[in-house]
Protein backbone atom coordinates (compact mmCIF):
# COMPACT_ATOMS: atom_id res chain seq x y z
CA UNK A 1 0.00 0.00 0.00
CA UNK A 2 1.23 3.13 -0.72
CA UNK A 3 2.18 5.78 2.03
CA UNK A 4 1.20 8.65 0.10
CA UNK A 5 -1.54 10.52 1.48
CA UNK A 6 -4.47 12.64 -0.41
CA UNK A 7 -2.45 13.26 -3.99
CA UNK A 8 -2.32 17.42 -4.02
CA UNK A 9 -6.07 18.39 -5.16
CA UNK A 10 -6.00 20.12 -8.15
CA UNK A 11 -7.17 23.63 -6.81
CA UNK A 12 -10.29 23.58 -7.75
CA UNK A 13 -11.40 25.79 -4.49
CA UNK A 14 -8.95 28.34 -5.52
CA UNK A 15 -9.52 28.38 -9.15
CA UNK A 16 -9.85 31.34 -11.21
CA UNK A 17 -10.96 29.70 -13.93
CA UNK A 18 -14.56 30.33 -15.57
CA UNK A 19 -16.10 27.54 -16.75
CA UNK A 20 -20.04 26.95 -18.27
CA UNK A 21 -22.57 24.90 -16.76
CA UNK A 22 -22.82 21.82 -18.36
CA UNK A 23 -26.62 21.71 -18.13
CA UNK A 24 -27.91 25.37 -18.42
CA UNK A 25 -24.58 26.83 -20.35
CA UNK A 26 -24.32 29.58 -17.97
CA UNK A 27 -20.96 30.76 -17.05
CA UNK A 28 -19.87 30.78 -13.73
CA UNK A 29 -16.41 30.66 -12.06
CA UNK A 30 -14.74 26.90 -11.32
CA UNK A 31 -14.10 28.19 -8.09
CA UNK A 32 -18.35 28.41 -7.12
CA UNK A 33 -18.96 25.26 -9.09
CA UNK A 34 -16.22 23.34 -6.86
CA UNK A 35 -18.17 25.41 -3.72
CA UNK A 36 -21.12 23.97 -4.53
CA UNK A 37 -20.05 20.04 -5.54
CA UNK A 38 -19.93 20.25 -9.27
CA UNK A 39 -24.13 21.37 -8.66
CA UNK A 40 -25.01 24.34 -10.70
CA UNK A 41 -25.90 27.08 -8.05
CA UNK A 42 -27.87 28.72 -11.16
CA UNK A 43 -29.94 25.86 -12.38
CA UNK A 44 -29.23 22.97 -9.75
CA UNK A 45 -27.65 20.57 -12.45
CA UNK A 46 -25.41 17.96 -11.83
CA UNK A 47 -21.81 18.60 -13.40
CA UNK A 48 -19.27 16.43 -13.81
CA UNK A 49 -17.27 16.04 -10.74
CA UNK A 50 -13.56 15.38 -10.81
CA UNK A 51 -12.52 11.74 -9.33
CA UNK A 52 -10.52 12.85 -6.36
CA UNK A 53 -13.16 15.64 -5.10
CA UNK A 54 -15.34 13.05 -4.45
CA UNK A 55 -12.58 11.17 -2.69
CA UNK A 56 -12.75 14.16 -0.78
CA UNK A 57 -16.60 14.50 -0.46
CA UNK A 58 -17.01 10.91 0.44
CA UNK A 59 -14.01 9.40 2.38
CA UNK A 60 -13.72 10.50 6.39
CA UNK A 61 -10.30 13.03 6.13
CA UNK A 62 -6.99 11.81 5.54
CA UNK A 63 -8.18 7.92 5.38
CA UNK A 64 -7.67 7.47 1.75
CA UNK A 65 -4.83 5.77 0.48
CA UNK A 66 -4.34 5.34 -3.39
CA UNK A 67 -3.63 1.86 -5.17
CA UNK A 68 -1.53 1.50 -8.15
CA UNK A 69 -1.23 4.99 -9.03
CA UNK A 70 1.75 5.23 -11.10
CA UNK A 71 0.20 2.50 -13.50
CA UNK A 72 0.02 3.73 -17.05
CA UNK A 73 -1.87 3.16 -20.31
CA UNK A 74 0.44 1.99 -23.16
CA UNK A 75 -0.26 1.87 -26.83
CA UNK A 76 -0.64 -1.95 -27.03
CA UNK A 77 -1.73 -2.48 -30.57
CA UNK A 78 0.08 0.62 -31.81
CA UNK A 79 -3.04 2.62 -32.20
CA UNK A 80 -2.93 5.48 -34.46
CA UNK A 81 -2.41 8.68 -32.76
CA UNK A 82 -3.35 6.96 -29.43
CA UNK A 83 -0.40 8.22 -27.64
CA UNK A 84 -1.26 11.91 -28.26
CA UNK A 85 -4.81 11.21 -27.12
CA UNK A 86 -3.17 9.55 -23.74
CA UNK A 87 -0.54 12.83 -23.48
CA UNK A 88 -3.87 15.08 -24.21
CA UNK A 89 -6.33 13.59 -21.49
CA UNK A 90 -3.23 13.34 -18.87
CA UNK A 91 -2.94 17.11 -18.80
CA UNK A 92 -6.72 17.63 -18.84
CA UNK A 93 -7.19 15.35 -16.01
CA UNK A 94 -4.15 15.84 -13.79
CA UNK A 95 -5.06 11.77 -13.72
CA UNK A 96 -2.57 9.07 -15.51
CA UNK A 97 -5.84 7.07 -16.55
CA UNK A 98 -9.42 6.98 -15.90
CA UNK A 99 -9.98 5.61 -12.20
CA UNK A 100 -8.46 6.45 -8.87
CA UNK A 101 -8.39 3.13 -6.72
CA UNK A 102 -7.80 2.59 -2.93
CA UNK A 103 -8.91 2.21 0.04
CA UNK A 104 -10.42 4.55 2.37
CA UNK A 105 -13.36 4.85 5.50
CA UNK A 106 -16.50 6.31 4.80
CA UNK A 107 -18.47 7.49 8.06
CA UNK A 108 -15.55 5.32 10.36
CA UNK A 109 -16.60 1.66 7.92
CA UNK A 110 -13.61 0.72 6.23
CA UNK A 111 -13.97 0.41 2.16
CA UNK A 112 -12.17 -0.17 -1.11
CA UNK A 113 -13.02 2.38 -3.66
CA UNK A 114 -12.76 3.19 -7.26
CA UNK A 115 -13.71 6.39 -8.83
CA UNK A 116 -13.81 6.95 -12.49
CA UNK A 117 -12.55 10.16 -14.23
CA UNK A 118 -14.54 11.60 -16.78
CA UNK A 119 -11.53 14.25 -17.95
CA UNK A 120 -9.81 11.26 -19.39
CA UNK A 121 -11.13 10.05 -22.06
CA UNK A 122 -14.70 10.24 -21.30
CA UNK A 123 -13.74 7.34 -18.53
CA UNK A 124 -13.05 5.09 -21.51
CA UNK A 125 -12.51 1.35 -19.85
CA UNK A 126 -8.75 0.31 -21.51
CA UNK A 127 -6.37 -2.66 -19.73
CA UNK A 128 -5.40 0.00 -16.91
CA UNK A 129 -9.07 0.86 -15.90
CA UNK A 130 -9.79 -2.33 -16.13
CA UNK A 131 -6.88 -3.92 -14.40
CA UNK A 132 -6.77 -1.49 -11.44
CA UNK A 133 -10.57 -2.28 -10.81
CA UNK A 134 -9.87 -5.93 -11.23
CA UNK A 135 -6.70 -5.54 -8.80
CA UNK A 136 -9.14 -3.71 -6.33
CA UNK A 137 -11.55 -6.61 -6.15
CA UNK A 138 -9.12 -9.44 -5.35
CA UNK A 139 -7.61 -6.56 -3.08
CA UNK A 140 -10.86 -6.22 -0.82
CA UNK A 141 -11.79 -10.14 -1.41
CA UNK A 142 -8.28 -10.84 0.18
CA UNK A 143 -8.92 -8.76 3.40
CA UNK A 144 -12.98 -9.36 3.33
CA UNK A 145 -13.52 -5.75 2.86
CA UNK A 146 -17.07 -3.68 0.79
CA UNK A 147 -15.90 -2.32 -2.44
CA UNK A 148 -17.48 1.00 -3.34
CA UNK A 149 -17.56 2.31 -7.11
CA UNK A 150 -18.80 5.58 -8.93
CA UNK A 151 -18.67 4.70 -12.68
CA UNK A 152 -18.80 7.41 -15.65
CA UNK A 153 -17.62 5.80 -18.89
CA UNK A 154 -18.37 6.41 -22.59
CA UNK A 155 -17.81 2.62 -22.80
CA UNK A 156 -14.67 0.37 -24.17
CA UNK A 157 -11.54 2.15 -25.42
CA UNK A 158 -11.75 1.22 -28.67
CA UNK A 159 -8.19 2.34 -29.53
CA UNK A 160 -7.21 -0.87 -27.22
CA UNK A 161 -9.58 -2.81 -29.60
CA UNK A 162 -10.12 -6.53 -27.82
CA UNK A 163 -7.83 -6.25 -25.06
CA UNK A 164 -10.80 -3.37 -23.82
CA UNK A 165 -13.67 -5.65 -24.53
CA UNK A 166 -11.97 -8.44 -22.36
CA UNK A 167 -11.97 -6.14 -19.23
CA UNK A 168 -15.33 -6.39 -18.94
CA UNK A 169 -15.44 -9.94 -18.22
CA UNK A 170 -12.15 -9.54 -16.41
CA UNK A 171 -13.91 -6.91 -14.14
CA UNK A 172 -16.80 -9.00 -13.87
CA UNK A 173 -15.05 -12.29 -12.91
CA UNK A 174 -13.37 -10.31 -9.79
CA UNK A 175 -16.72 -8.69 -8.93
CA UNK A 176 -17.86 -12.64 -8.90
CA UNK A 177 -14.97 -13.88 -6.59
CA UNK A 178 -15.70 -10.71 -4.50
CA UNK A 179 -19.63 -11.56 -4.45
CA UNK A 180 -18.72 -15.02 -3.58
CA UNK A 181 -16.80 -14.37 -0.53
CA UNK A 182 -19.93 -12.97 0.83
CA UNK A 183 -18.55 -9.08 0.47
CA UNK A 184 -20.17 -6.27 -0.43
CA UNK A 185 -20.17 -4.04 -3.44
CA UNK A 186 -22.30 -0.58 -4.09
CA UNK A 187 -21.58 1.11 -7.36
CA UNK A 188 -22.77 4.68 -7.91
CA UNK A 189 -23.65 5.41 -11.87
CA UNK A 190 -23.01 8.67 -12.46
CA UNK A 191 -23.83 11.02 -15.67
CA UNK A 192 -22.92 9.22 -18.13
CA UNK A 193 -22.78 5.58 -17.54
CA UNK A 194 -23.10 3.56 -20.83
CA UNK A 195 -21.46 0.74 -22.78
CA UNK A 196 -19.07 -1.69 -22.01
CA UNK A 197 -19.38 -0.50 -18.53
CA UNK A 198 -22.92 -1.02 -18.25
CA UNK A 199 -22.76 -4.33 -19.33
CA UNK A 200 -20.62 -5.33 -16.94
CA UNK A 201 -18.94 -3.68 -13.27
CA UNK A 202 -22.18 -0.80 -13.28
CA UNK A 203 -25.21 -3.51 -13.18
CA UNK A 204 -22.97 -6.43 -10.78
CA UNK A 205 -23.42 -4.09 -7.25
CA UNK A 206 -25.61 -5.50 -4.26
CA UNK A 207 -26.96 -2.07 -4.49
CA UNK A 208 -26.71 -0.36 -7.55
CA UNK A 209 -27.92 3.67 -7.15
CA UNK A 210 -27.14 6.96 -10.12
CA UNK A 211 -27.19 10.33 -9.43
CA UNK A 212 -30.34 12.54 -9.97
CA UNK A 213 -30.72 12.70 -14.00
CA UNK A 214 -27.54 10.68 -15.09
CA UNK A 215 -27.55 9.19 -18.54
CA UNK A 216 -26.97 5.50 -17.76
CA UNK A 217 -27.28 2.89 -20.80
CA UNK A 218 -25.84 0.76 -22.53
CA UNK A 219 -26.11 1.17 -26.69
CA UNK A 220 -25.92 5.21 -27.63
CA UNK A 221 -29.12 6.89 -27.64
CA UNK A 222 -28.07 8.86 -31.16
CA UNK A 223 -27.36 5.10 -32.34
CA UNK A 224 -31.31 3.95 -31.14
CA UNK A 225 -32.48 6.88 -33.33
CA UNK A 226 -30.92 6.47 -36.22
CA UNK A 227 -31.72 2.56 -35.87
CA UNK A 228 -35.50 3.10 -35.30
CA UNK A 229 -35.75 6.03 -36.62
CA UNK A 230 -37.70 7.24 -33.46
CA UNK A 231 -36.82 10.20 -32.16
CA UNK A 232 -36.48 9.69 -28.22
CA UNK A 233 -37.04 11.79 -25.20
CA UNK A 234 -34.76 13.16 -23.29
CA UNK A 235 -35.63 10.95 -20.39
CA UNK A 236 -34.51 7.82 -22.03
CA UNK A 237 -31.79 6.39 -20.64
CA UNK A 238 -32.08 8.68 -17.53
CA UNK A 239 -31.65 7.55 -13.68
CA UNK A 240 -35.57 7.92 -13.91
CA UNK A 241 -36.04 5.76 -16.39
CA UNK A 242 -33.27 2.88 -15.39
CA UNK A 243 -34.86 3.42 -11.68
CA UNK A 244 -38.78 2.91 -13.41
CA UNK A 245 -37.81 0.10 -15.22
CA UNK A 246 -36.29 -2.01 -12.23
CA UNK A 247 -32.49 -1.62 -12.56
CA UNK A 248 -31.74 0.62 -10.05
CA UNK A 249 -31.93 0.00 -6.04
CA UNK A 250 -32.66 4.28 -5.80
CA UNK A 251 -31.24 7.28 -7.03
CA UNK A 252 -29.37 9.42 -4.51
CA UNK A 253 -28.30 12.86 -4.30
CA UNK A 254 -24.77 14.11 -4.61
CA UNK A 255 -25.25 15.66 -1.13
CA UNK A 256 -26.58 12.58 0.66
CA UNK A 257 -24.56 9.88 -0.72
CA UNK A 258 -22.10 9.94 2.03
CA UNK A 259 -24.60 9.20 4.73
CA UNK A 260 -26.25 6.92 2.29
CA UNK A 261 -23.19 4.78 1.89
CA UNK A 262 -21.55 5.12 5.81
CA UNK A 263 -25.26 3.66 6.64
CA UNK A 264 -24.83 0.48 3.78
CA UNK A 265 -21.81 -0.05 4.86
CA UNK A 266 -22.48 -0.09 8.53
CA UNK A 267 -25.24 -2.88 7.86
CA UNK A 268 -22.97 -5.15 5.82
CA UNK A 269 -19.74 -4.41 8.06
CA UNK A 270 -18.33 -8.05 8.54
CA UNK B 1 -6.89 -11.06 -47.43
CA UNK B 2 -7.00 -7.91 -45.40
CA UNK B 3 -8.46 -7.41 -42.13
CA UNK B 4 -11.83 -5.29 -44.36
CA UNK B 5 -12.27 -7.80 -46.57
CA UNK B 6 -12.95 -10.41 -44.21
CA UNK B 7 -15.19 -8.42 -42.12
CA UNK B 8 -17.06 -8.79 -45.71
CA UNK B 9 -16.81 -12.01 -46.22
CA UNK B 10 -18.38 -12.67 -42.64
CA UNK B 11 -21.67 -10.88 -44.07
CA UNK B 12 -21.82 -12.57 -47.48
CA UNK B 13 -24.99 -15.09 -47.76
CA UNK B 14 -24.22 -18.56 -48.23
CA UNK B 15 -22.06 -18.67 -45.68
CA UNK B 16 -23.06 -21.14 -42.57
CA UNK B 17 -24.94 -19.74 -39.84
CA UNK B 18 -25.45 -20.98 -36.56
CA UNK B 19 -28.09 -23.21 -37.23
CA UNK B 20 -25.90 -24.87 -39.96
CA UNK B 21 -23.34 -25.49 -37.30
CA UNK B 22 -26.16 -27.33 -35.32
CA UNK B 23 -27.52 -29.62 -38.14
CA UNK B 24 -24.09 -30.71 -38.88
CA UNK B 25 -22.05 -31.10 -35.94
CA UNK B 26 -24.62 -32.13 -33.41
CA UNK B 27 -27.37 -35.30 -32.73
CA UNK B 28 -31.14 -35.32 -31.45
CA UNK B 29 -31.22 -31.58 -31.20
CA UNK B 30 -33.63 -30.06 -29.08
CA UNK B 31 -34.04 -26.72 -29.01
CA UNK B 32 -35.80 -24.58 -25.77
CA UNK B 33 -37.38 -21.15 -25.98
CA UNK B 34 -38.05 -18.89 -23.84
CA UNK B 35 -36.37 -16.80 -20.72
CA UNK B 36 -39.00 -17.37 -18.44
CA UNK B 37 -39.06 -13.70 -17.83
CA UNK B 38 -40.28 -11.86 -20.33
CA UNK B 39 -39.92 -13.58 -23.93
CA UNK B 40 -37.81 -15.70 -26.67
CA UNK B 41 -35.71 -14.48 -28.97
CA UNK B 42 -35.18 -15.98 -31.95
CA UNK B 43 -31.88 -14.03 -32.44
CA UNK B 44 -30.41 -17.21 -30.00
CA UNK B 45 -31.50 -20.25 -30.25
CA UNK B 46 -30.72 -22.72 -27.66
CA UNK B 47 -31.36 -26.44 -26.67
CA UNK B 48 -29.55 -29.69 -25.71
CA UNK B 49 -28.16 -32.43 -28.03
CA UNK B 50 -25.49 -35.25 -28.43
CA UNK B 51 -22.19 -34.29 -29.54
CA UNK B 52 -20.10 -37.93 -30.40
CA UNK B 53 -22.92 -39.34 -27.74
CA UNK B 54 -22.52 -37.56 -25.64
CA UNK B 55 -24.99 -35.03 -23.84
CA UNK B 56 -24.28 -31.11 -24.55
CA UNK B 57 -26.13 -27.66 -24.37
CA UNK B 58 -26.00 -25.51 -27.23
CA UNK B 59 -26.30 -21.90 -27.60
CA UNK B 60 -25.67 -20.44 -31.07
CA UNK B 61 -26.73 -16.52 -32.31
CA UNK B 62 -28.54 -17.00 -35.46
CA UNK B 63 -28.96 -14.36 -38.04
CA UNK B 64 -30.96 -15.96 -40.55
CA UNK B 65 -30.05 -17.06 -44.61
CA UNK B 66 -32.02 -14.99 -46.22
CA UNK B 67 -33.81 -11.84 -46.08
CA UNK B 68 -37.13 -12.94 -44.33
CA UNK B 69 -35.13 -15.17 -42.08
CA UNK B 70 -32.54 -12.25 -41.50
CA UNK B 71 -35.89 -9.92 -40.56
CA UNK B 72 -37.14 -12.78 -38.27
CA UNK B 73 -33.96 -13.69 -36.50
CA UNK B 74 -33.39 -9.94 -36.10
CA UNK B 75 -30.38 -10.19 -37.58
CA UNK B 76 -28.58 -11.85 -34.96
CA UNK B 77 -28.45 -8.66 -32.51
CA UNK B 78 -29.90 -10.41 -29.39
CA UNK B 79 -32.09 -8.56 -26.78
CA UNK B 80 -31.78 -8.86 -23.29
CA UNK B 81 -34.28 -11.99 -23.31
CA UNK B 82 -31.84 -13.85 -25.68
CA UNK B 83 -28.75 -13.45 -23.46
CA UNK B 84 -31.51 -14.62 -20.35
CA UNK B 85 -32.62 -17.59 -22.01
CA UNK B 86 -28.52 -18.43 -22.77
CA UNK B 87 -28.06 -18.09 -19.37
CA UNK B 88 -31.07 -20.52 -17.85
CA UNK B 89 -29.57 -23.17 -20.49
CA UNK B 90 -26.01 -22.56 -19.36
CA UNK B 91 -27.18 -23.14 -15.87
CA UNK B 92 -29.13 -26.16 -16.61
CA UNK B 93 -26.26 -27.61 -18.40
CA UNK B 94 -24.54 -27.07 -14.83
CA UNK B 95 -26.85 -28.73 -13.02
CA UNK B 96 -26.71 -31.65 -15.09
CA UNK B 97 -23.02 -31.62 -15.45
CA UNK B 98 -23.02 -31.54 -19.08
CA UNK B 99 -20.73 -28.75 -21.34
CA UNK B 100 -21.98 -25.77 -23.13
CA UNK B 101 -21.02 -25.28 -26.65
CA UNK B 102 -21.74 -21.45 -28.08
CA UNK B 103 -21.51 -20.02 -31.66
CA UNK B 104 -21.42 -16.55 -32.06
CA UNK B 105 -21.98 -14.58 -35.23
CA UNK B 106 -23.52 -11.31 -34.45
CA UNK B 107 -22.62 -7.60 -35.63
CA UNK B 108 -23.54 -6.29 -31.83
CA UNK B 109 -26.51 -6.93 -29.26
CA UNK B 110 -29.70 -5.61 -30.28
CA UNK B 111 -29.79 -1.47 -30.33
CA UNK B 112 -33.31 -0.65 -29.79
CA UNK B 113 -36.20 1.21 -27.46
CA UNK B 114 -37.25 -2.24 -26.00
CA UNK B 115 -33.75 -3.57 -24.95
CA UNK B 116 -32.88 -0.65 -22.94
CA UNK B 117 -35.78 -0.77 -21.33
CA UNK B 118 -35.44 -4.67 -20.57
CA UNK B 119 -31.80 -3.98 -19.45
CA UNK B 120 -29.42 -5.03 -22.29
CA UNK B 121 -26.38 -3.97 -20.14
CA UNK B 122 -27.83 -5.54 -17.43
CA UNK B 123 -27.79 -9.15 -19.06
CA UNK B 124 -24.70 -8.86 -20.90
CA UNK B 125 -22.78 -7.96 -17.53
CA UNK B 126 -24.94 -11.16 -15.40
CA UNK B 127 -23.67 -13.71 -18.18
CA UNK B 128 -20.28 -12.13 -18.04
CA UNK B 129 -20.55 -12.56 -14.08
CA UNK B 130 -22.24 -15.80 -14.31
CA UNK B 131 -19.97 -17.44 -16.84
CA UNK B 132 -16.85 -16.88 -15.35
CA UNK B 133 -17.83 -18.84 -12.92
CA UNK B 134 -19.98 -21.68 -14.22
CA UNK B 135 -19.39 -25.34 -13.30
CA UNK B 136 -19.23 -26.78 -16.11
CA UNK B 137 -16.77 -26.96 -19.48
CA UNK B 138 -17.52 -24.15 -22.17
CA UNK B 139 -16.18 -23.68 -25.36
CA UNK B 140 -17.06 -20.40 -27.82
CA UNK B 141 -16.99 -21.19 -31.56
CA UNK B 142 -16.57 -17.39 -33.61
CA UNK B 143 -17.92 -18.67 -36.66
CA UNK B 144 -18.77 -15.57 -38.44
CA UNK B 145 -19.34 -11.77 -37.11
CA UNK B 146 -18.43 -11.08 -33.47
CA UNK B 147 -18.74 -7.52 -32.54
CA UNK B 148 -18.90 -5.44 -28.93
CA UNK B 149 -20.27 -6.99 -25.60
CA UNK B 150 -23.00 -8.41 -27.44
CA UNK B 151 -20.74 -11.17 -29.34
CA UNK B 152 -18.53 -11.28 -25.59
CA UNK B 153 -21.78 -12.20 -23.54
CA UNK B 154 -21.38 -15.41 -24.92
CA UNK B 155 -17.70 -15.58 -25.01
CA UNK B 156 -16.54 -16.34 -21.58
CA UNK B 157 -14.94 -19.68 -21.95
CA UNK B 158 -12.57 -22.05 -21.44
CA UNK B 159 -11.15 -21.98 -24.63
CA UNK B 160 -12.35 -19.42 -27.91
CA UNK B 161 -12.03 -21.02 -31.32
CA UNK B 162 -12.34 -18.86 -34.29
CA UNK B 163 -12.82 -19.70 -38.00
CA UNK B 164 -9.86 -18.18 -40.08
CA UNK B 165 -12.12 -15.09 -41.57
CA UNK B 166 -13.99 -14.41 -38.55
CA UNK B 167 -13.89 -10.97 -36.96
CA UNK B 168 -13.80 -10.20 -32.94
CA UNK B 169 -13.67 -6.22 -31.89
CA UNK B 170 -14.69 -4.15 -29.20
CA UNK B 171 -16.43 -1.76 -31.77
CA UNK B 172 -17.49 -2.80 -35.39
CA UNK B 173 -14.93 -1.38 -38.23
CA UNK B 174 -17.88 1.17 -39.14
CA UNK B 175 -19.18 2.47 -36.11
CA UNK B 176 -14.72 3.01 -35.20
CA UNK B 177 -14.94 4.66 -38.48
CA UNK B 178 -17.58 6.97 -37.70
CA UNK B 179 -16.14 7.87 -34.46
CA UNK B 180 -12.69 8.43 -35.00
CA UNK B 181 -12.74 9.94 -38.64
CA UNK B 182 -16.62 11.00 -38.63
CA UNK B 183 -16.70 9.09 -41.95
CA UNK B 184 -17.94 5.13 -41.78
CA UNK B 185 -16.42 4.90 -45.43
CA UNK B 186 -13.32 4.66 -43.68
CA UNK B 187 -13.94 1.33 -42.27
CA UNK B 188 -11.62 -0.76 -44.23
CA UNK B 189 -8.69 1.30 -41.88
CA UNK B 190 -10.54 1.33 -38.55
CA UNK B 191 -10.40 -3.07 -39.14
CA UNK B 192 -6.76 -2.58 -39.98
CA UNK B 193 -6.32 -1.11 -36.53
CA UNK B 194 -8.56 -2.37 -34.13
CA UNK B 195 -6.91 -6.25 -34.70
CA UNK B 196 -10.15 -7.44 -35.29
CA UNK B 197 -8.93 -11.15 -37.17
CA UNK B 198 -8.17 -14.21 -35.60
CA UNK B 199 -4.56 -13.83 -36.73
CA UNK B 200 -4.45 -11.15 -34.49
CA UNK B 201 -5.97 -12.65 -31.63
CA UNK B 202 -4.44 -16.05 -30.97
CA UNK B 203 -1.19 -13.57 -31.22
CA UNK B 204 -2.65 -11.62 -28.03
CA UNK B 205 -3.91 -14.61 -26.20
CA UNK B 206 -7.59 -13.76 -26.86
CA UNK B 207 -8.45 -16.86 -28.85
CA UNK B 208 -6.97 -20.30 -28.47
CA UNK B 209 -7.37 -22.05 -31.88
CA UNK B 210 -7.55 -20.43 -35.47
CA UNK B 211 -10.32 -22.97 -37.89
CA UNK B 212 -9.43 -23.58 -41.31
CA UNK B 213 -12.76 -22.53 -43.30
CA UNK B 214 -13.75 -24.86 -46.79
CA UNK B 215 -12.68 -22.65 -49.95
CA UNK B 216 -16.74 -22.73 -50.42
CA UNK B 217 -19.27 -23.04 -47.96
CA UNK B 218 -21.96 -23.64 -50.47
CA UNK B 219 -20.46 -26.86 -51.90
CA UNK B 220 -21.59 -29.59 -50.01
CA UNK B 221 -18.78 -32.02 -50.16
CA UNK B 222 -16.31 -29.59 -48.88
CA UNK B 223 -18.59 -28.16 -46.14
CA UNK B 224 -19.42 -31.75 -44.84
CA UNK B 225 -15.50 -32.86 -44.57
CA UNK B 226 -15.07 -29.10 -43.14
CA UNK B 227 -18.50 -30.17 -40.15
CA UNK B 228 -16.83 -33.71 -39.53
CA UNK B 229 -13.25 -32.52 -39.20
CA UNK B 230 -15.00 -29.49 -36.90
CA UNK B 231 -16.91 -31.68 -34.86
CA UNK B 232 -14.26 -34.75 -34.05
CA UNK B 233 -11.67 -31.65 -32.82
CA UNK B 234 -14.43 -30.09 -30.88
CA UNK B 235 -15.70 -33.60 -29.35
CA UNK B 236 -11.79 -34.01 -28.74
CA UNK B 237 -11.56 -30.55 -26.95
CA UNK B 238 -14.61 -31.09 -24.60
CA UNK B 239 -13.63 -34.53 -23.36
CA UNK B 240 -10.14 -32.86 -21.85
CA UNK B 241 -11.96 -30.07 -20.75
CA UNK B 242 -14.37 -32.82 -19.10
CA UNK B 243 -11.07 -34.36 -17.14
CA UNK B 244 -9.91 -31.43 -15.07
CA UNK B 245 -10.80 -31.38 -11.95
CA UNK B 246 -13.25 -28.14 -11.10
CA UNK B 247 -11.41 -26.08 -9.06
CA UNK B 248 -8.61 -26.31 -11.85
CA UNK B 249 -11.21 -25.89 -14.95
CA UNK B 250 -12.39 -22.45 -13.13
CA UNK B 251 -9.56 -21.00 -11.71
CA UNK B 252 -7.80 -21.56 -15.30
CA UNK B 253 -10.58 -19.76 -16.69
CA UNK B 254 -10.19 -16.74 -14.62
CA UNK B 255 -6.45 -16.86 -15.17
CA UNK B 256 -7.15 -16.73 -19.20
CA UNK B 257 -9.13 -13.69 -19.16
CA UNK B 258 -6.96 -11.79 -15.64
CA UNK B 259 -3.53 -12.35 -17.00
CA UNK B 260 -4.40 -9.93 -20.05
CA UNK B 261 -3.78 -6.32 -20.03
CA UNK B 262 -2.21 -7.10 -16.39
CA UNK B 263 -0.74 -3.95 -15.60
CA UNK B 264 -1.44 -3.11 -11.65
CA UNK B 265 0.60 -4.85 -9.28
CA UNK B 266 -0.76 -3.88 -6.05
CA UNK B 267 -3.80 -5.77 -4.18
CA UNK B 268 -3.90 -7.96 -7.57
CA UNK B 269 -3.88 -11.96 -6.53
CA UNK B 270 -0.29 -13.33 -7.75
CA UNK B 271 -0.95 -15.64 -10.75
CA UNK B 272 -1.87 -18.87 -9.87
CA UNK B 273 1.69 -21.52 -10.56
CA UNK B 274 1.04 -24.09 -13.52
CA UNK B 275 -0.93 -26.82 -13.08
ZN1 LIG C 1 -26.50 25.36 -14.60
Amino acid sequence: MSDMKHKELPDYLGSTLTVKCEKCKEELSERELAEHGFICPRCGGYNRMPARMRLAMLCDEDTFREMNECVESENLISFPDYDEKLAAAKAKSGERDGVVCGTARICGNPVCLFVMESKFMMGSMGTVVGDKIAALFEYAAKHSLPVVGYTVSGGARMQEGMLSLWQMAKVSGAVKKHSNAGNFYLVCCTDPTTGGVTASYAMLGDVIIAEPGALVGFAGKRVIEQVTGVKLPASFQSAEFQLGNGFLDDIVPREEQRGYIGHLLAIHRK
Amino acid sequence: MNAYEKVKCTREAGRATAKDYIDAMFDGFVEFHGDRRFGDDPALIGGVATLDGKPVTVLGIEKGRDVSEHVARNFGCVSPEGYRKALRLMKQAEKFSRPVVCIVDTQGANCGIGAEERGEGAAIAENLYEMMDLHTPVLTLMVGEGSSGGALALAVADEIWMLENAYFTVVSPEACASILYKDSARAPEAAEHLKLAAQDLIEMGIIERVIAEPRDFTDPAQCKAYMEKLRDEVAGKLHALRGKKMNTLLSDRYEKYRKIGRCAPEGAMPAPKKH
